[in-house]
């Protein structure tokens, strides 16, 4: 059955194609091309809802993104809301109802892709009106790369609101012969469905594709359903086109009222009419055309009431032909009504001259039945994007609206953008920006003839008329609505003036005018002209709020796009990560880094595994995959004296062969890294920082490099994931190091603590490691590095040699208590840029006798010197059993008293240790080398726990355990 | 110098199967254990040295590569910075080309150090290779833009890469990638062609 306000004939819907939908429970009818918006005006359906505040019934206002009531959920295929009416294409099985302005989100996630693509052009045209097509093909046909989007599913733009000709032919067919061509030009990327939605610096104009949302259910699930486009454009040419005015007066927002101009689009474009019986409320020539072309399709105009003191001749006698009743020097002043408008009032307008300020209401008011009011109120150019890209904006008296200004250097505009409205204006103007743009990247445009278009009768000129004047009710709330989807009205705009608010941003602030879904596209306008009424000022002097992306609203997953999941944020992996898994290992995120956290055994929470694991430590062997460490190469003559800069020990005295730990200070003196530097020859070192600073460490060294010392001969390189290594410690890793590198003598006497050796590993051809003797848990460790490439044979082959000796895989939780155990402070746990050398008590890493050094200065400082600074201590909590939470304060009294309590510290770690058979944690604590022995307190929940002070090593002082 | 490559695993091994089924819409294959080498130097002879040692001429302009055969076979030379270079060679070719680096370099000052298992490479062709990149990489690799030989250190989605364009018009591109993003990588690739390879099923 076909909808009731559908015509027989007309429109660019595909009749053969009918689409069964269901809105507000009704079901209904629409056609492919249809939007929800066009398909329920065909079935007589003009209520989408209530407003938001009121609770006042609201409909369709626009055809366009610029709709501000028509706020619908989508609740089938998927539920999506806060959608506009006027922007959903109908598909088949579309489920939706209005919305009171807020929606709902779905409870299950998005099954749709979406993703994102950049694209990079000569020229980028936004918008396939008159104006943007010219400027496309122009700039196409001069051989330049042109990206064109709109941001319709149809070429054409205001085109589709009209039955213009062009060269004589329907529009239609100018248009798509032109897009024909554009598609068929190498180097043109035409996207339709595609809102530029933001423009940015140096061209960068972001974009939203809409590619499968019109295919509801059809969708295809691989096809991302919205696509984010990130253009970069030499030059932009922005053919935005207008969006019509309202004009505001009392009861202006009940259904049935619309603008006049997109009533006429969606009789042309769609071939429905809005109702029976029309009044057009016209302040300029373009709502005649409306009035006409609806009268035309057999749609009862009652009357045209133009505000204009006098009627346009031929406008007028065009409309007696059809017995519409054209009364000048009217304005409406209200309208009667439920659901839908049944009546307007008509008063004279008081004043001749025309102008906005002398229009006030006289006489009596008339009321005319009808179901439909179209108003036209005037048309405001689309400066968002303009204004976006940093073109000034400039008042137009004249049309009642802000145009563009002066323009960036590689921005254009064309079109009914710039205030033009004449069809021959618009196409000239596009074909100047495609040149000029085309000319602007190198290209040569051809020429590219103007098609040939009726000249406009362009009689009289519009008058600008903000609101019909008049008093509000006292007695009853305002209902001349400024804001549809706010509620907001002119009362709520003259309360934000009355309080002393001159500027728009504030005013749109307090009166929350223009902060809804449609960004205030119909009323930023009509508020700026009320401000300016109300205060006496010219609108001119007044700066428009700014436009700020997005143009329209964008769904945030179409901005995370692919960015989600798995591929949210590289996981960053070891060459060994595969056997991490399979073993079952669970994983701790360091930086981006998935670093095995332990490798619990069946059955085995956190506390029994890591108990296992460093046991196997102390007492056998255990492996650890330590290849996250930061590695950079320091190769040149004077890498040495580098090295001495950066460490607050010395470096260059180290032989070839061996090893040292240092520290690394900012300018400030305080720790920043720490790690082991090996001399690999007297003009090359291999130092290692910690897993998360390795990239800092590495941009530090070319600070300073680059910057300050470029005279040094040195160079670092990032030798990170060249390198697998794995630190195998314990009592018989000596054992098992032996049992895989035969021709290596593992003698403590032939390879000592703090040396290095380069060996053949007997795990296959070609295999060599670099074992360094290093160890960060007390224990004898071998450190044995080999290419990432091998880090999986090696790997296994170590497990495999360390078998008979019970090896055991550990993660970082092991490492952690192994080396608290022994107080070895972890950069960044223990550390938070407030800590210097001598408060972690390793003055003995701080060298005295080097000239200079990267934070030297500041160990004078007095500050530094003070001996209440926070030291790193040990703390025994007196019940063995408790484990204290880190980060926890620690204070001096058992007795807490009411805040504010002095805080001596913090806990910094916190273990249950296998070794001491005991919990134990590392702190910082005022002056806490000289409270060696104190008890102090830890509030923990409710309650204190005391604990004894210790020094922070715990385990093995005399360090007996080092050599196996 | 030869390696058994039975106790050498490529970070992308245990993605062979994934990737080659990425064909036709992409061709894409890991080229594991290619040799790399880090070249610091700025001192034009050396340079022109170096160059003359692998019988490729270094790079002389920014975000640019050469390629060429010489003692060491195929070599390419890749500008990763205004004194930086990575010397990309065949599979086990690491020591003599060092040692030849190395030799050239001097006296001037310059570093030369190996990176091979850093970063590992992947191949990259087929009708849909720049479309693919396109969703993760902001470079304009168009022919126009990016002729054969282009070589940028970028992002491509959330990994940095290095890319080379091998043959502009033919849409082949070399990717180098650290190795612990390298699955990262393969996932995302994996992910973008999802798209192109429906088209053509």
């Amino acid at each position: 059955m076909s909808a009731a306000f559908r015509l027989p004939t007309g429109g660019h819907v595909d009749r053969g194609t009918e689409l069964r939908f269901t809105f507000n429970g009704r079901s209904m009818t629409g056609y492919r091309g249809d939007t929800l918006a066009s398909a329920l005006l065909a079935n007589g359906e003009h209520r989408i809802g209530t407003s938001v505040k009121f609770g006042r019934p609201r409909g369709i206002v626009a055809a366009g993104s610029e709709d501000p009531t028509s706020l619908v959920q989508i609740e089938q295929p998927f539920p999506e809301p806060m959608l506009t009416a006027t922007t959903v294409e109908l598909y088949d099985g579309l489920v939706a109802h209005g919305l009171p302005g807020r929606g709902r989100l779905a409870d299950e996630p998005d099954p749709a892709r979406y993703d994102a693509k950049h694209a990079h052009c000569d020229v980028l045209v936004v918008g396939t009106g008159p104006a943007g097509l010219m400027a496309a093909l122009t700039a196409a046909r001069g051989g330049a790369r042109v990206v064109v989007v709109d941001e319709q599913s149809r070429a054409g733009g205001a085109l589709l609101g009209t039955r213009e000709y062009l060269d004589e032919r329907p529009w239609t067919e100018w248009v798509d012969d032109t897009v024909a061509e554009l598609r068929g030009t190498p180097g043109v990327l035409l996207l339709e469905r595609t809102t530029a939605f933001g423009v940015y610096q140096d061209g960068f104009v972001l974009a939203l594709q809409r590619r499968t949302d019109h295919l509801g259910f059809d969708a295809p699930a691989h096809a991302a359903r919205q696509r984010v486009w990130r253009i970069r454009a030499a030059q932009t040419v922005l053919a935005t086109g207008a969006h019509e005015r309202p004009v505001v007066f009392a009861d202006n927002d009940r259904p049935g009222i619309m603008l006049a101009g997109s009533a006429r689009t969606y009789l042309h474009r769609y071939g429905v009419l809005p109702g029976t019986r029309a009044v057009v409320f016209a302040t300029d020539d373009s709502a005649y055309a409306a009035a006409l072309d609806l009268a035309n399709a057999g749609m009862e105009v009652a009357a045209v009431v133009d505000a204009r003191p006098t009627a346009p001749r031929l406008l007028r006698a065009r409309c007696c032909a059809h017995g519409i009743d054209v009364r000048a020097g009217h304005v409406v002043t209200g309208t009667e009504g439920g659901d839908r408008v049944s009546a307007v009032h008509v008063a004279p307008a008081a004043g001749s001259d025309g102008s906005a300020d002398a229009i006030g209401t006289a006489g009596a008011a008339d009321t005319i039945d009808c179901d439909t009011l179209l108003v036209g109120g005037g048309w405001n150019p689309v400066v968002h994007l303009f204004s976006q890209a940093g073109g000034t904006l400039r008042y137009d008296s004249r049309l009642g609206a802000h145009v563009p200004g002066q323009a960036p250097a590689t921005v254009r505009v064309a079109g009914s953008a710039t205030g033009a409205h004449d069809l021959s204006a618009c196409l000239r103007q596009g074909w100047e920006a495609g040149c000029e743009a085309a000319l602007a990247t190198g290209s040569r445009p051809d020429e590219v003839a103007l098609p040939a278009s009726e000249p406009r009768a362009g009689e009289q000129p519009g008058l600008v008329l903000w609101r019909v004047p008049g008093e509000a009710p006292r007695d009853a709330p305002d209902t001349r609505f400024v804001d549809l989807q706010r509620d907001a009205t002119v009362s709520d705009v003259l309360r934000a003036t009355g309080a002393g608010l001159s500027s728009l941003e504030h005013v749109k602030r307090y009166t929350t005018i223009g902060t809804a879904h449609d960004q205030g596209k119909t009323s930023g306008t009509i508020t700026a002209g009320i401000v300016a009424e109300a205060l006496g000022v010219e609108l001119s002097d007044q700066r428009p709020t700014t436009f700020r992306p997005p143009y329209t609203p964008v769904p945030f997953a179409a901005l995370a796009g692919r960015d989600r999941g798995e591929l949210h944020d590289p996981a960053r992996v070891t060459a060994v990560h595969a056997w991490h898994v399979a073993r079952g290992a669970l994983f701790e995120d360091v930086g981006q880094w998935k670093r095995p956290w332990y490798f619990p055994l069946p059955g085995e929470d956190m506390d029994t595994a890591v108990l296992r694991e460093c046991r196997a430590a102390r007492e056998g062997v255990a492996l650890m995959d330590g290849s996250t460490l930061g590695k950079i190469d320091v190769q040149g003559r004077d890498a040495g004296r580098f090295l001495d800069m950066l460490y607050t020990n010395k470096m260059s005295g180290l032989r070839v062969g061996r090893i040292r730990y240092g520290l690394m200070c900012g300018v400030d003196g305080m720790v920043i890294d720490d790690g082991t530097v090996i001399r690999l020859a007297e003009d090359r070192f291999l130092v290692t920082t910690t897993t998360g600073n390795a990239a800092m460490v590495l941009d530090w060294m070319e600070e300073w490099l680059q910057t300050e010392w470029p005279h040094l001969d040195v160079y670092a390189a990032s030798v990170t994931e060249h390198w697998a290594t794995f630190p195998l410690v314990g009592p018989r890793s000596r054992d098992v190091l032996a049992a895989l590198a035969p021709g290596l003598d593992v003698g403590n006497d032939a390879f000592e603590f703090m040396a290095w050796r380069d060996t053949v590993l007997d795990v296959g051809p070609g295999v060599t490691a670099r074992v360094c003797r290093i160890s960060f848990s007390g224990e004898l460790a071998y450190e044995i590095n080999v290419t990432a490439w091998h880090g999986p044979a090696v790997w296994e082959a170590l497990m495999a040699a360390g078998e008979a000796y019970g090896i055991t895989p550990y993660g970082t939780e092991t490492m952690h208590v192994l080396r608290a155990e022994k107080g070895y402070p972890i950069i960044g746990q223990e550390t938070d840029a407030t800590v210097t050398p001598q408060d972690l008590g390793m003055a003995w890493a701080v060298s005295k006798k080097k000239a200079d050094f990267l934070g030297k200065r500041s160990f004078d400082r007095a500050e530094n010197n003070r001996p209440d600074r926070k030291q790193l201590v040990g703390l025994l909590p007196l019940d063995r059993d408790v484990r204290l939470p880190e980060g926890a304060q620690v204070v001096d009294t058992d007795d807490l008293p009411e805040p504010p309590v002095r805080m001596l510290g913090h806990v910094t770690s916190s273990y249950r240790s296998a070794a001491l058979d005991r919990t134990f944690a590392l702190a910082v604590v005022r002056s806490g080398r000289e409270r060696v022995g104190e008890i102090l307190h830890v509030p923990v929940g409710d309650g204190l726990v005391p604990v004894t002070v210790t020094e922070s090593v715990l385990y093995d002082k005399e360090g007996a355990r080092r050599d196996g | 110098m030869t390696a058994d490559t039975s106790v050498r695993t490529s970070p992308l091994a245990a993605w062979t199967d994934r990737l080659a089924a990425l064909a036709p819409a992409l061709d894409v294959a890991e080229r594991p254990f290619l040799t790399q080498l880090t070249v610091r130097a700025r001192d034009a002879v050396a340079v022109a040295r170096m160059g003359e040692a692998l019988g490729v001429a270094f790079p002389a302009d920014p975000c640019t590569s050469t390629r060429g055969g010489g003692p060491f076979g195929d070599v390419e030379v890749l500008w990763m910075g205004p004194d930086e270079f990575l010397v990309v060679a065949g599979p086990d070719r690491r020591a003599l080309v060092e040692d030849a680096l190395r030799a050239a370099v001097r006296p001037a000052r310059g570093a030369v150090v190996d990176t091979s298992a850093q970063r590992t490479t992947l191949a990259l062709s087929g009708p849909h290779a720049r479309d693919v990149l396109a969703h993760g990489c902001a470079i304009d690799l168009h022919p126009s833009a990016a002729p054969t030989g282009t070589c940028v250190q970028t992002l491509l989605a959330r990994a940095g890469v290095v890319l080379r364009v091998d043959d502009a018009e033919c849409d082949a591109f070399t990717l180098l990638v650290r190795s612990s993003f390298a699955e990262y990588l393969a996932a995302w690739l994996c992910d973008a062609s999802v798209e192109y390879r429906a088209a053509l099923s």
